[in-house]
Protein backbone atom coordinates (compact mmCIF):
# COMPACT_ATOMS: atom_id res chain seq x y z
CA UNK A 1 0.00 0.00 0.00
CA UNK A 2 1.05 3.73 -0.76
CA UNK A 3 1.63 5.29 2.38
CA UNK A 4 0.20 8.74 0.94
CA UNK A 5 -3.19 6.65 0.32
CA UNK A 6 -2.94 5.00 3.89
CA UNK A 7 -2.46 7.96 5.26
CA UNK A 8 -5.76 9.16 3.55
CA UNK A 9 -7.60 6.08 4.62
CA UNK A 10 -6.50 6.01 8.61
CA UNK A 11 -7.78 9.71 8.46
CA UNK A 12 -11.01 8.36 7.05
CA UNK A 13 -10.84 6.08 10.14
CA UNK A 14 -10.29 3.07 7.45
CA UNK A 15 -10.37 -0.04 9.90
CA UNK A 16 -7.49 -1.83 8.04
CA UNK A 17 -5.36 1.43 7.03
CA UNK A 18 -4.97 2.06 10.83
CA UNK A 19 -4.16 -1.72 11.75
CA UNK A 20 -1.62 -1.55 9.10
CA UNK A 21 -0.19 1.61 9.79
CA UNK A 22 0.05 0.32 13.76
CA UNK A 23 2.19 -3.01 12.67
CA UNK A 24 4.44 -0.87 10.43
CA UNK A 25 5.42 1.10 12.70
CA UNK A 26 5.49 -1.66 15.85
CA UNK A 27 7.46 -3.94 13.39
CA UNK A 28 10.51 -0.99 12.46
CA UNK A 29 9.16 -1.14 8.68
CA UNK A 30 11.09 1.35 6.74
CA UNK A 31 7.63 3.66 6.43
CA UNK A 32 7.00 4.23 9.77
CA UNK A 33 8.70 7.76 10.64
CA UNK A 34 7.00 8.85 7.64
CA UNK A 35 3.56 7.20 8.70
CA UNK A 36 4.53 9.26 12.06
CA UNK A 37 4.94 12.81 10.18
CA UNK A 38 1.95 12.58 8.24
CA UNK A 39 -0.83 12.13 11.12
CA UNK A 40 -2.96 15.35 11.42
CA UNK A 41 -1.17 17.33 14.44
CA UNK A 42 -4.73 18.52 15.03
CA UNK A 43 -6.29 15.26 15.83
CA UNK A 44 -3.62 14.48 18.10
CA UNK A 45 -4.17 17.71 19.98
CA UNK A 46 -7.74 17.47 20.29
CA UNK A 47 -7.31 13.82 21.62
CA UNK A 48 -7.20 12.93 25.23
CA UNK A 49 -5.06 9.91 26.19
CA UNK A 50 -6.72 7.78 29.70
CA UNK A 51 -4.60 5.11 30.82
CA UNK A 52 -5.96 2.76 32.80
CA UNK A 53 -3.68 0.28 35.22
CA UNK A 54 -3.96 -1.68 38.39
CA UNK A 55 -3.50 -5.39 39.46
CA UNK A 56 -4.61 -8.25 37.76
CA UNK A 57 -7.86 -9.21 38.31
CA UNK A 58 -9.31 -5.32 39.58
CA UNK A 59 -11.49 -5.09 36.60
CA UNK A 60 -9.60 -3.45 34.13
CA UNK A 61 -11.09 -4.85 31.00
CA UNK A 62 -14.30 -4.64 32.53
CA UNK A 63 -13.74 -1.11 33.17
CA UNK A 64 -12.77 -0.70 29.57
CA UNK A 65 -15.86 -2.04 28.32
CA UNK A 66 -18.07 -0.16 30.05
CA UNK A 67 -16.76 2.98 29.84
CA UNK A 68 -16.79 2.51 25.63
CA UNK A 69 -20.11 1.60 25.72
CA UNK A 70 -20.98 5.12 27.65
CA UNK A 71 -18.86 7.01 24.81
CA UNK A 72 -20.65 5.06 22.51
CA UNK A 73 -23.66 6.63 23.92
CA UNK A 74 -22.77 9.69 23.19
CA UNK A 75 -21.33 8.25 19.55
CA UNK A 76 -17.80 9.68 20.33
CA UNK A 77 -15.38 7.64 18.66
CA UNK A 78 -12.65 5.81 20.64
CA UNK A 79 -9.83 3.69 20.52
CA UNK A 80 -8.23 1.17 22.79
CA UNK A 81 -5.21 0.12 23.18
CA UNK A 82 -4.38 -3.35 25.32
CA UNK A 83 -1.49 -4.61 26.25
CA UNK A 84 -0.21 -8.11 27.77
CA UNK A 85 3.16 -9.55 28.45
CA UNK A 86 5.20 -11.48 25.73
CA UNK A 87 7.03 -14.55 27.03
CA UNK A 88 11.02 -14.08 27.48
CA UNK A 89 11.12 -17.33 26.07
CA UNK A 90 9.56 -17.38 22.72
CA UNK A 91 8.54 -14.03 22.27
CA UNK A 92 5.27 -15.82 21.85
CA UNK A 93 2.09 -13.81 23.66
CA UNK A 94 -1.39 -14.73 24.16
CA UNK A 95 -3.80 -11.81 23.97
CA UNK A 96 -7.29 -12.19 25.69
CA UNK A 97 -8.45 -8.57 26.48
CA UNK A 98 -10.54 -8.14 22.98
CA UNK A 99 -12.31 -11.01 24.59
CA UNK A 100 -14.28 -8.34 27.29
CA UNK A 101 -14.96 -5.69 24.28
CA UNK A 102 -16.63 -8.13 21.73
CA UNK A 103 -19.67 -6.37 22.25
CA UNK A 104 -18.36 -3.27 20.45
CA UNK A 105 -16.37 -5.71 17.40
CA UNK A 106 -18.49 -4.81 14.92
CA UNK A 107 -18.94 -1.13 15.56
CA UNK A 108 -16.79 0.91 13.31
CA UNK A 109 -16.02 3.54 16.33
CA UNK A 110 -14.60 1.37 18.29
CA UNK A 111 -10.85 0.13 17.65
CA UNK A 112 -9.24 -2.34 19.58
CA UNK A 113 -5.71 -2.93 19.36
CA UNK A 114 -4.24 -5.71 21.30
CA UNK A 115 -0.62 -5.29 21.66
CA UNK A 116 2.22 -7.63 23.20
CA UNK A 117 4.97 -5.87 25.39
CA UNK A 118 7.85 -7.22 23.16
CA UNK A 119 10.18 -7.17 26.20
CA UNK A 120 9.34 -4.37 27.12
CA UNK A 121 8.94 -3.86 31.13
CA UNK A 122 6.69 -1.66 33.11
CA UNK A 123 3.81 -2.46 31.54
CA UNK A 124 3.59 -1.28 27.91
CA UNK A 125 4.88 -2.01 25.02
CA UNK A 126 7.47 0.33 22.81
CA UNK A 127 4.90 1.36 20.63
CA UNK A 128 2.45 2.09 22.62
CA UNK A 129 3.02 5.61 22.03
CA UNK A 130 2.87 5.38 18.45
CA UNK A 131 -0.17 3.81 18.51
CA UNK A 132 -2.12 5.87 20.80
CA UNK A 133 -0.98 8.93 18.09
CA UNK A 134 -2.40 7.02 15.00
CA UNK A 135 -5.52 5.92 16.50
CA UNK A 136 -6.18 9.55 17.56
CA UNK A 137 -5.30 10.70 13.88
CA UNK A 138 -8.06 8.03 12.95
CA UNK A 139 -10.85 10.08 14.38
CA UNK A 140 -10.59 8.66 17.94
CA UNK A 141 -11.32 11.81 20.49
CA UNK A 142 -10.29 9.39 23.26
CA UNK A 143 -7.55 6.65 23.24
CA UNK A 144 -7.96 4.73 26.45
CA UNK A 145 -4.51 2.20 27.35
CA UNK A 146 -4.59 -0.58 29.42
CA UNK A 147 -1.94 -1.95 30.80
CA UNK A 148 -0.29 -5.66 31.92
CA UNK A 149 -1.53 -5.76 35.72
CA UNK A 150 0.95 -4.03 37.30
CA UNK A 151 1.97 -3.09 40.90
CA UNK A 152 4.03 -0.75 42.58
CA UNK A 153 6.86 0.70 40.45
CA UNK A 154 5.99 0.18 36.81
CA UNK A 155 4.44 2.76 36.08
CA UNK A 156 5.21 3.50 32.61
CA UNK A 157 1.65 4.38 31.53
CA UNK A 158 1.35 8.01 33.88
CA UNK A 159 4.44 8.72 31.64
CA UNK A 160 2.32 8.16 28.32
CA UNK A 161 -1.11 8.69 28.93
CA UNK A 162 -2.56 12.43 29.81
CA UNK A 163 -4.50 11.20 32.81
CA UNK A 164 -3.98 7.34 34.16
CA UNK A 165 -6.40 6.17 36.53
CA UNK A 166 -5.55 3.06 38.81
CA UNK A 167 -8.37 0.60 39.05
CA UNK A 168 -8.49 -1.04 42.35
CA UNK A 169 -11.33 -3.72 44.28
CA UNK A 170 -11.96 -5.13 47.34
CA UNK A 171 -9.22 -7.66 48.20
CA UNK A 172 -6.89 -6.09 47.12
CA UNK A 173 -6.01 -3.98 51.10
CA UNK A 174 -2.32 -5.31 51.52
CA UNK A 175 -1.54 -3.86 47.76
CA UNK A 176 -2.38 -0.90 48.95
CA UNK A 177 -0.70 -0.52 51.86
CA UNK A 178 2.45 -1.82 49.66
CA UNK A 179 1.96 0.82 47.18
CA UNK A 180 0.30 3.69 49.14
CA UNK A 181 3.46 5.75 49.11
CA UNK A 182 3.66 6.70 45.83
CA UNK A 183 0.16 5.87 43.79
CA UNK A 184 -1.74 9.38 44.26
CA UNK A 185 1.24 11.11 43.26
CA UNK A 186 1.76 9.42 39.88
CA UNK A 187 -2.41 8.85 38.89
CA UNK A 188 -4.76 11.30 38.89
CA UNK A 189 -7.66 9.13 39.54
CA UNK A 190 -8.36 6.14 41.94
CA UNK A 191 -11.24 4.23 40.89
CA UNK A 192 -12.35 1.70 43.32
CA UNK A 193 -14.48 -1.06 41.37
CA UNK A 194 -16.50 -4.05 42.43
CA UNK A 195 -17.69 -1.26 44.81
CA UNK A 196 -20.75 -3.17 45.77
CA UNK A 197 -18.88 -5.98 47.16
CA UNK A 198 -17.98 -6.53 50.56
CA UNK A 199 -14.28 -5.17 51.31
CA UNK A 200 -15.45 -2.13 49.23
CA UNK A 201 -15.68 0.81 52.43
CA UNK A 202 -12.26 -1.36 54.14
CA UNK A 203 -10.48 -0.56 50.79
CA UNK A 204 -11.68 3.40 50.77
CA UNK A 205 -10.51 3.30 54.29
CA UNK A 206 -7.41 2.30 53.54
CA UNK A 207 -6.74 4.51 51.06
CA UNK A 208 -7.15 7.64 53.67
CA UNK A 209 -9.31 10.31 54.51
CA UNK A 210 -6.66 12.67 52.06
CA UNK A 211 -7.31 10.30 49.14
CA UNK A 212 -11.24 10.17 49.72
CA UNK A 213 -12.00 13.54 49.90
CA UNK A 214 -9.89 14.58 47.44
CA UNK A 215 -12.36 14.03 44.57
CA UNK A 216 -9.95 11.77 43.04
CA UNK A 217 -11.01 8.79 44.30
CA UNK A 218 -14.33 7.40 42.37
CA UNK A 219 -16.17 3.99 42.92
CA UNK A 220 -18.08 1.60 40.04
CA UNK A 221 -19.43 -1.31 39.27
CA UNK A 222 -18.42 -1.69 36.16
CA UNK A 223 -19.95 -5.42 35.31
CA UNK A 224 -23.57 -3.43 35.97
CA UNK A 225 -22.46 -0.31 34.14
CA UNK A 226 -22.48 1.80 37.66
CA UNK A 227 -20.77 4.56 38.78
CA UNK A 228 -19.35 5.54 34.81
CA UNK A 229 -21.15 8.32 34.23
CA UNK A 230 -19.49 9.85 37.12
CA UNK A 231 -16.09 8.59 36.29
CA UNK A 232 -15.85 10.13 32.87
CA UNK A 233 -17.14 13.37 33.77
CA UNK A 234 -14.61 13.41 36.28
CA UNK A 235 -12.67 12.42 33.70
CA UNK A 236 -13.03 15.11 31.01
CA UNK A 237 -13.04 17.81 34.03
CA UNK A 238 -9.83 16.55 34.70
CA UNK A 239 -9.11 17.66 30.89
CA UNK A 240 -10.40 20.85 30.99
CA UNK A 241 -8.26 21.75 34.03
CA UNK A 242 -5.27 20.31 32.92
CA UNK A 243 -5.61 21.88 29.23
CA UNK A 244 -6.45 25.71 30.85
CA UNK A 245 -3.15 25.61 33.57
CA UNK A 246 -1.26 23.49 30.23
CA UNK A 247 -0.18 20.95 32.58
CA UNK A 248 -1.19 18.59 29.35
CA UNK A 249 1.00 20.04 27.12
CA UNK A 250 4.21 19.84 29.90
CA UNK A 251 2.51 16.24 30.05
CA UNK A 252 3.30 15.06 26.82
CA UNK A 253 6.32 16.82 25.70
CA UNK A 254 7.49 15.19 28.74
CA UNK A 255 6.14 12.03 27.59
CA UNK A 256 7.59 12.52 23.89
CA UNK A 257 11.33 13.03 25.22
CA UNK A 258 10.64 10.20 27.43
CA UNK A 259 9.81 7.90 24.53
CA UNK A 260 12.71 9.34 22.50
CA UNK A 261 14.96 8.11 25.31
CA UNK A 262 13.79 4.69 24.85
CA UNK A 263 13.87 3.93 21.66
CA UNK A 264 17.21 5.41 21.57
CA UNK A 265 18.27 2.38 24.28
CA UNK A 266 16.30 0.30 22.26
CA UNK A 267 18.01 1.44 19.21
CA UNK A 268 21.87 1.00 21.34
CA UNK A 269 20.66 -2.34 22.45
CA UNK A 270 22.14 -4.75 20.16
CA UNK A 271 25.54 -2.68 20.25
CA UNK A 272 25.72 -2.39 23.91
CA UNK A 273 25.14 -6.49 23.79
CA UNK A 274 28.07 -6.98 21.26
CA UNK A 275 30.60 -4.52 23.31
CA UNK A 276 29.78 -6.23 26.73
CA UNK A 277 30.22 -10.01 25.30
CA UNK A 278 33.10 -9.30 23.50
CA UNK A 279 35.12 -7.49 26.47
CA UNK A 280 37.39 -9.57 27.95
CA UNK A 281 36.59 -8.40 31.46
CA UNK A 282 33.87 -10.85 31.36
CA UNK A 283 34.83 -12.10 35.16
CA UNK A 284 34.64 -8.81 36.48
CA UNK A 285 31.27 -7.56 38.54
CA UNK A 286 28.55 -6.16 36.16
CA UNK A 287 28.18 -2.76 37.54
CA UNK A 288 31.68 -2.27 37.04
CA UNK A 289 31.76 -3.56 33.16
CA UNK A 290 28.68 -1.17 32.70
CA UNK A 291 30.38 1.71 34.14
CA UNK A 292 33.45 1.03 32.01
CA UNK A 293 31.17 1.00 29.20
CA UNK A 294 29.15 3.67 29.53
CA UNK A 295 32.48 5.36 30.66
CA UNK A 296 34.10 4.44 27.23
CA UNK A 297 30.97 5.64 25.36
CA UNK A 298 30.45 9.25 26.84
CA UNK A 299 34.55 10.03 26.15
CA UNK A 300 34.68 8.97 22.54
CA UNK A 301 30.93 10.96 22.25
CA UNK A 302 30.63 13.47 24.72
CA UNK B 1 14.24 -8.25 13.50
CA UNK B 2 12.74 -11.80 13.13
CA UNK B 3 9.44 -10.78 12.18
CA UNK B 4 6.74 -11.66 14.92
CA UNK B 5 3.68 -12.82 13.60
CA UNK B 6 0.24 -12.17 14.84
CA UNK B 7 -2.61 -14.72 14.26
CA UNK B 8 -6.25 -14.36 15.35
CA UNK B 9 -7.80 -17.64 16.78
CA UNK B 10 -11.50 -18.17 17.22
CA UNK B 11 -14.39 -20.00 17.85
CA UNK B 12 -17.47 -19.11 15.50
CA UNK B 13 -20.56 -20.64 16.15
CA UNK B 14 -22.63 -22.01 19.22
CA UNK B 15 -20.06 -24.69 19.73
CA UNK B 16 -18.78 -23.89 23.56
CA UNK B 17 -15.96 -26.59 23.54
CA UNK B 18 -12.83 -24.78 23.50
CA UNK B 19 -10.29 -26.80 24.62
CA UNK B 20 -8.93 -27.51 21.20
CA UNK B 21 -9.04 -24.05 20.77
CA UNK B 22 -7.07 -23.01 23.39
CA UNK B 23 -4.21 -25.56 23.17
CA UNK B 24 -3.49 -24.53 19.67
CA UNK B 25 -3.34 -20.88 21.35
CA UNK B 26 -1.01 -21.91 23.62
CA UNK B 27 1.09 -24.09 21.31
CA UNK B 28 1.82 -21.18 18.92
CA UNK B 29 2.69 -18.59 21.59
CA UNK B 30 4.95 -20.87 22.91
CA UNK B 31 6.32 -21.03 19.09
CA UNK B 32 6.72 -17.37 19.31
CA UNK B 33 3.34 -16.31 17.70
CA UNK B 34 1.40 -13.46 19.24
CA UNK B 35 -2.23 -14.76 19.63
CA UNK B 36 -5.08 -13.05 19.63
CA UNK B 37 -8.24 -15.08 21.24
CA UNK B 38 -11.37 -14.27 21.05
CA UNK B 39 -13.34 -16.77 23.12
CA UNK B 40 -16.19 -18.89 21.91
CA UNK B 41 -19.46 -18.25 20.29
CA UNK B 42 -18.67 -15.96 18.02
CA UNK B 43 -20.02 -14.47 14.83
CA UNK B 44 -18.14 -14.88 11.49
CA UNK B 45 -18.42 -11.29 11.00
CA UNK B 46 -16.89 -10.69 14.40
CA UNK B 47 -14.17 -12.68 13.80
CA UNK B 48 -13.34 -11.08 10.61
CA UNK B 49 -13.54 -7.67 11.97
CA UNK B 50 -11.24 -8.19 14.56
CA UNK B 51 -8.99 -10.12 12.57
CA UNK B 52 -8.65 -6.60 10.74
CA UNK B 53 -8.66 -4.58 13.20
CA UNK B 54 -5.90 -6.68 14.79
CA UNK B 55 -4.10 -6.83 11.22
CA UNK B 56 -3.53 -10.04 11.98
CA UNK B 57 -1.48 -12.76 9.13
CA UNK B 58 -3.63 -15.64 9.35
CA UNK B 59 -7.13 -16.26 11.33
CA UNK B 60 -7.14 -19.97 12.68
CA UNK B 61 -10.98 -21.39 13.38
CA UNK B 62 -11.65 -24.49 15.92
CA UNK B 63 -15.29 -25.93 15.04
CA UNK B 64 -16.44 -29.20 17.35
CA UNK B 65 -19.81 -29.16 16.51
CA UNK B 66 -20.45 -30.19 13.27
CA UNK B 67 -21.28 -26.78 11.63
CA UNK B 68 -17.83 -26.04 9.81
CA UNK B 69 -19.15 -26.10 6.45
CA UNK B 70 -21.23 -23.21 6.91
CA UNK B 71 -19.33 -21.36 9.67
CA UNK B 72 -15.61 -21.34 8.34
CA UNK B 73 -16.64 -20.02 4.33
CA UNK B 74 -18.69 -17.67 6.31
CA UNK B 75 -15.04 -15.93 7.91
CA UNK B 76 -13.63 -15.90 4.75
CA UNK B 77 -16.83 -14.53 2.99
CA UNK B 78 -17.12 -11.83 5.25
CA UNK B 79 -12.99 -10.77 5.16
CA UNK B 80 -13.60 -10.83 1.49
CA UNK B 81 -16.60 -8.61 1.86
CA UNK B 82 -14.31 -6.22 4.00
CA UNK B 83 -11.57 -6.36 1.43
CA UNK B 84 -9.75 -8.22 3.33
CA UNK B 85 -8.92 -11.60 1.42
CA UNK B 86 -5.64 -11.73 1.37
CA UNK B 87 -5.72 -12.70 4.94
CA UNK B 88 -5.83 -17.11 4.84
CA UNK B 89 -8.20 -18.50 7.14
CA UNK B 90 -7.42 -22.03 8.34
CA UNK B 91 -9.05 -24.34 10.51
CA UNK B 92 -9.41 -27.19 12.73
CA UNK B 93 -11.59 -29.38 14.97
CA UNK B 94 -13.97 -32.77 14.17
CA UNK B 95 -14.30 -32.25 10.69
CA UNK B 96 -14.77 -35.88 8.76
CA UNK B 97 -12.34 -36.41 5.58
CA UNK B 98 -15.30 -36.05 3.14
CA UNK B 99 -15.67 -32.11 4.38
CA UNK B 100 -12.04 -31.57 3.67
CA UNK B 101 -13.21 -30.90 -0.23
CA UNK B 102 -15.86 -28.80 0.43
CA UNK B 103 -13.84 -26.59 2.82
CA UNK B 104 -11.05 -26.09 0.46
CA UNK B 105 -13.96 -25.18 -1.66
CA UNK B 106 -14.44 -22.55 0.70
CA UNK B 107 -11.62 -20.82 0.90
CA UNK B 108 -9.95 -22.80 3.77
CA UNK B 109 -5.95 -23.24 3.22
CA UNK B 110 -5.24 -26.07 5.80
CA UNK B 111 -7.52 -28.44 7.72
CA UNK B 112 -6.36 -30.07 10.57
CA UNK B 113 -8.02 -32.76 12.29
CA UNK B 114 -7.59 -34.73 16.14
CA UNK B 115 -5.21 -37.01 14.53
CA UNK B 116 -2.87 -33.68 13.14
CA UNK B 117 0.52 -33.33 15.01
CA UNK B 118 0.77 -29.86 16.62
CA UNK B 119 3.95 -29.07 14.96
CA UNK B 120 2.17 -29.57 11.38
CA UNK B 121 -0.01 -27.08 12.79
CA UNK B 122 2.19 -24.62 13.61
CA UNK B 123 4.29 -25.12 10.12
CA UNK B 124 1.44 -24.71 8.48
CA UNK B 125 0.83 -21.30 10.50
CA UNK B 126 4.13 -20.20 9.66
CA UNK B 127 3.76 -20.43 6.37
CA UNK B 128 0.29 -18.93 5.92
CA UNK B 129 1.84 -16.18 7.96
CA UNK B 130 5.02 -16.17 5.56
CA UNK B 131 2.67 -15.84 2.33
CA UNK B 132 0.71 -13.22 3.83
CA UNK B 133 3.54 -10.87 4.71
CA UNK B 134 5.48 -10.99 1.63
CA UNK B 135 1.99 -9.91 -0.20
CA UNK B 136 2.01 -6.61 2.01
CA UNK B 137 5.17 -5.47 -0.09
Amino acid sequence: MEISSLLKRLHQGDARAVARAISLVEDQGQSGPDIMAGLDPKRLETSLVVGITGPPGAGKSTLTASIVKALRNEKTRVGIIAVDPSSPLTGGALLGDRIRMMEHTLDPDVVVRSMATRGRLGGLCAAAGAAVRILAASGCRLVLIETVGIGQSEMDIATLADITMMVLAPGFGDDIQAMKAGILEVVDLLVVNKADQPGAQKLLLDLGREATSSGRVLQTVAREDQGIIRLLDAIFALEQQLRQDNTLQIRRQQARQREALDWTLELLKPFLRQQINSSPTANNDPGEIARQLAGRIIAEHG
Amino acid sequence: MKTIYRVLIGKPGLDGHDRGAKFIARALRDAGFEVIYTGIRRTPDEIASSAIQEDVAAVGLSSMSGAHLRLFPAVVDSLKRAGAEDIPVLGGGIIPEEDKQLLKQGGITSIFTPGTPVDTIIHAFTEACSKQHQSRR
